[in-house]
């Protein structure tokens, strides 16, 4: 822990905050390559997850400045938002067996595409 | 305060003994400005509000059997008559926004070294980034609705897909609005000297919010428009 976050305020070297500016700057980009280079399937939604925490994790760490602040803080941000977690996975259980409900009983065709997108040539 | 943190101990101790001793003290927890604290109680709050609309998407998306627009195709953009480029005003907010979450840090920064002018600032040039951002949203919504995505249906797929556009990026646009204004507010009183006195806790406060909203873009930007 450093000196100054004891007396409340956050003051650290300018440095960082521009390395950890680029590094967004650079996983910004990697996740919009993900798009443009139409990486499909579990290539792409690791990639997206990897890029997405990376990113997150450093704005929370380092913009947010919670790696300098002290336990009993940290704890309060970060805890509550884990039993998202559980929210996830009972969502998740949820939409699958809609889902399959929805094909197995009411005739729905799981291998539909969407209309191509046509947009006006002019805007 | 911190120097009485826990009985008989000089400095805080850090870590999980320093948790143990700030909730033991019989004294305040949080060894922060009470402002501080707030917003953080309050981005924890938003944090839920943000993540059921995001799990809410989720649950949509997995149960339709309707197919979903791809996004990628969606927000496709041409310039003077070029083939349209996948995202790529997405992308292009996306990186303003970080921009923006770059000077915001930097304002921080000269806040602390008590240089109110750089600190105003560069809280303006954040505010103007977040302006220009929501006028990039306030295009791109225009396009979509002259396109026919309407909350209950669009061109291409499941309803669903304008329903959760609408509500996600409308109300990240809110916190981005509402944060433009939160930010030109102190940054005049910074400038006008309101805070030489208290110390510039508050830029790291608005800072904080700032972030916030630039985190809430990193989610919906991986899950709406990558995904």
């Amino acid at each position: 822990m450093s000196a100054d976050s004891t007396a409340g305020g956050q003051q650290h070297p300018l440095g960082i905050y521009l390395k950890i500016w680029i590094l967004l700057f650079v996983l910004s980009a990697f996740s919009y390559m993900v798009d443009y280079l139409e990486f499909q399937g579990y290539l792409r939604w690791t990639l997206i997850l990897i890029f997405m925490f990376l990113k997150a994790g450093f704005i929370v760490a380092i913009f947010m400045h919670v790696m300098w602040e002290r336990m009993a803080l940290i704890l309060t941000i970060l805890g509550p938002p884990m039993v998202l977690l559980f929210f996830i996975g009972f969502m998740a259980i949820e939409g699958d067996y809609t889902f399959f409900a929805r094909v197995d009983f009411f005739g729905a065709d799981p291998n539909a595409v969407p209309n191509p997108v046509v947009h006006e040539a002019a805007h | 305060m911190s120097e009485n943190v826990a009985s008989g101990i000089a400095a805080p101790r850090p870590g999980l003994p320093g948790l143990v001793d700030d909730w033991s003290s019989d004294k305040q927890t949080y060894h922060v400005p009470w402002g501080k604290a707030m917003m953080w109680i309050f981005l924890v709050s938003d944090t839920f509000i943000f993540s059921c609309f995001l799990i809410g998407y989720m649950t949509v998306r997995m149960s339709t059997a309707e197919p979903w627009p791809l996004p990628s195709e969606v927000f496709a953009l041409s310039f003077f008559g070029s083939e349209p480029i996948p995202l790529i005003l997405i992308a292009i907010m996306t990186f303003i926004l970080i921009t923006s979450s770059g000077t915001m840090a930097l304002a921080v920064n000269y806040g602390y070294r008590k240089d109110k002018r750089m600190a105003a600032i560069l809280m303006l040039v954040t505010a103007a980034f977040g302006a220009s951002f929501v006028g990039m949203q306030v295009f791109e919504w225009s396009k979509l609705i002259a396109e026919g995505v309407r909350p209950w249906g669009n061109p291409w797929g499941a309803p669903q897909f304008g329903s959760v556009f609408f509500m996600v990026t409308g109300f990240h646009g809110l916190h981005v609005t509402a944060g433009v204004i939160y930010l030109c507010i102190v940054a005049r009183k910074v400038i006008r000297g309101d805070y030489d006195k208290k110390g510039y806790e508050i830029v790291e406060i608005t800072g904080l919010y700032w972030h916030f909203v630039d985190l809430v873009w990193v989610f919906i930007f991986a899950f709406f428009y990558l995904w």
